[in-house]
């Protein structure tokens, strides 16, 4: 057994019981920080098929921006653990079920599929200069629109969480009116 | 390393998603689940691209970079990833605001 392959099964033991506790967590900081955990055993199965660039880009981006973003908003927001909604427990065994039935489906028509070897260590198609040529020769047009759709979401971010102002007008002039008439009367 | 263990690893993290889909109601834990699931995809999209890259090296190219369409395309599905989890946490944080509560029920129906 080489260090690859007992490198594999660990990562993949640490991915699938963090996913677990992702799920299975009452406290949502608690599913975050798994998912940020689950997120680094990815970055590690990449590092494995050498893909470096993919495992820098998704600690930065999946690790650094976005789970950090979840616990901001985590945050802002008071969640008491009594409050927190819970489906009732026939509805959660449905889920399980389903979710595991379709498990049971896909392992039982891939089970006789005839494997391939996909090679890891070796290889430097995922290195930064490969897939920099790459993505800067062909794909470049679709990298210029990634950008537009990054202006769009940053810019349908800002106007969805606006606050909205004419509700709390409407409502500081009813106050006015209402301290107005309380000081005439 | 044989694919079929890739596909069975991203499938088993994919349906751990699914699974958190359908059982929790706090909408940013099942937002969470449905990161998890691009990241499956993502992991087996690349250890197909890894694949096809060695079968590629049989075959004896001079300059073998068959294989790396995956690995962009990975790329792409995170930076549209990192667009889609500002507008829904912005929209989470919207019906955090409105209702006080994280309780997915409430997205039922979408109008007040």
């Amino acid at each position: 057994m080489s260090i690859s392959e007992i490198l594999f099964y660990a990562l993949s033991a640490v991915s699938l019981v963090s996913a677990l506790m992702v799920i299975t967590s009452k406290n949502p900081v608690y599913s975050v920080l798994w998912l940020i955990i689950t997120f680094f055993t990815i970055s590690g199965h990449y590092l494995l098929l050498n893909a470096q660039f993919l495992a820098i880009v998704n600690i930065i981006v999946y690790a650094g921006a976005i789970m950090v973003l979840f616990l901001y908003v985590l945050m802002l927001m008071d969640l008491r653990k009594e409050s927190e909604p819970q489906k009732n427990k026939w509805l959660k065994l449905a889920g399980a079920v389903a979710g595991g039935s379709l498990l049971l489906v896909l392992v039982a028509a891939l089970r006789n599929a005839d494997t391939r070897m996909a090679e890891i260590n070796t290889g430097n198609i995922g290195l930064i200069e490969n897939l920099g040529r790459v993505l800067f020769t062909e794909y470049v047009v679709p990298f210029e629109i990634a950008s537009i759709l990054f202006l769009s979401a940053m810019v349908g971010a800002v106007v969805i969480g606006k606050r909205e102002k004419t509700i709390r007008t409407t409502t500081n002039t009813l106050q006015q009116e209402k301290t107005a008439e309380a000081v005439t009367a | 390393m044989p694919i079929n263990y890739y596909i069975f690893l991203s499938l088993a993290l994919f349906i751990i998603g699914i699974i958190g889909v359908l059982t929790r109601r706090n909408v940013i834990i099942v937002f969470m689940c449905i990161e998890l699931m691009l990241n499956a995809v993502n992991l087996l999209l690349v250890a197909f691209s890894k694949m096809h890259h060695l079968a590629a090296a049989g075959a004896g190219n001079a300059v073998n970079n068959v294989g790396s369409e995956g690995q962009l395309f990975v790329f792409f599905i995170m930076v549209v990833a990192a667009a889609e989890v500002s507008v829904g946490l912005a929209i989470i944080v919207m019906l955090y605001r409105n209702t006080r509560s994280v309780d997915i029920n409430f997205l039922n129906r979408l109008k007040h």
